[in-house]
């Protein structure tokens, strides 16, 4: 059998298996950092006349599909991705969160 | 003196900086493109504004990963002069070159204008021609300039003296008036704590000249010049 590559899982090289993970990444501002762009969304809100809102924060949702041989080695990766470069650890916070691939 | 300035994808204020140093200072600029291994050969680095990575997830974020900047880290590591204009500054940020985040402007507005700044410490390679308390004349093009730092950082930026230079107005007087975008304590520039590297949001290059309608900016390109010869480069 040759190392055919599958989308899903399958051989990256003799006898390794890898599955697809997929992660949704929330990116988020810590709190006490201003939120001008929440502020002004929330200023909208009220303008359609939805006066009960007392906060808005806007923050990024990022997808990230990657290789890996379990889950704890994927999760471990992705919370380095995000230490490094998706989320600015002065500002943001994040939280990583798996979702089952179909 | 040879002066290093940076180019990403994206940077946009390379060839004013470039301009000012040769036609205006007279001394010699290189471009370094930023997948470039070798800067050893500058004795000051200049990262430019402009749009790197088309400020993509955060500006200055991807930049700051592009093959040169381990080589800017070493040569700041090394006390070499790096000034950082604009996304400069940013990059700068983002690298951990200097402390703090860059947040979008207080009004969410792109702000273009002139703006007056208080020079706050002139005992730095960067403002050694200038006095402390003058007011300098720059104009600012950013839309993501609010400065911001945690209360330890803060409290580290003034007891260095990091805090180079603040906004204010054109008599020297700090307020929220006076402040475009938002930014911590009115800070528009600083400097690590070893004083080598500059972040400044305004634009020194465009003013350096007075066919654009402003000069403050080349003491500051003196200042480093000046240094520079100091420290027999």
């Amino acid at each position: 059998m040759n190392n055919a590559v599958n989308r899903r899982g399958g051989l990256i090289g003799p006898d390794r298996r890898y599955t697809v993970f997929k992660a949704n990444i929330y990116v988020t501002l810590k709190p006490g950092v201003l939120d001008p762009q929440g502020e002004a969304v929330k200023n909208s809100l009220h303008v359609l006349n939805y006066p009960n809102v007392e906060e808005v924060r806007i923050g990024k949702y990022i997808q990230v599909l990657l290789q890996g041989e379990d889950r704890a080695t994927a999760q471990r990766e992705l919370e380095e991705m995000s230490d490094k470069l998706l989320a600015n650890p002065v500002i943001e916070d994040y939280r990583v969160e798996f979702v089952e691939v179909e | 003196m040879k002066f290093g300035i940076v180019v990403f994808p994206g940077s946009n204020c390379d060839a004013d900086c470039f301009h000012v140093i040769q036609q205006v200072m007279g001394h010699e600029a290189r471009y370094i493109w930023h997948k470039e291994a070798r800067l050893s050969d500058c004795d000051a680095l200049i990262l430019p504004g402009g749009f790197s990575y088309g400020d993509y997830l955060r500006t200055g974020a991807i930049a700051r990963f592009s093959p040169v900047m381990p080589q800017v880290v070493e040569f700041a590591a090394q006390g070499g002069l790096v000034l950082g204009i604009c996304n400069g500054f940013q990059i700068l940020l983002e690298a951990g070159l200097l402390p703090g985040a860059m947040l979008r402007n207080r009004s969410l507005q792109f702000i273009c204008k002139p703006v007056h700044l208080k020079v706050k410490n002139s005992v730095t390679p960067f403002t050694r021609k200038l006095r402390e308390g003058q007011v300098l004349q720059v104009p600012i093009a950013h839309g993501e300039g609010n400065y911001y730092c945690d209360e330890n950082t803060l409290q580290e930026l003034k007891q260095n003296r990091q805090i180079v230079f603040t906004y204010c107005s054109p008599e020297g007087e700090e307020s929220d008036a006076a402040n475009p975008n938002g930014a911590l304590a009115n800070i528009a520039g600083i400097t690590n704590q070893a004083g080598n590297v500059l972040g400044m949001m305004p634009h020194p290059e465009r003013c350096s000249e007075s066919i654009v309608g402003g000069i403050d900016g080349y003491l500051i390109f003196a200042s480093m010049i000046s240094w520079l010869e100091e420290a027999g480069r």
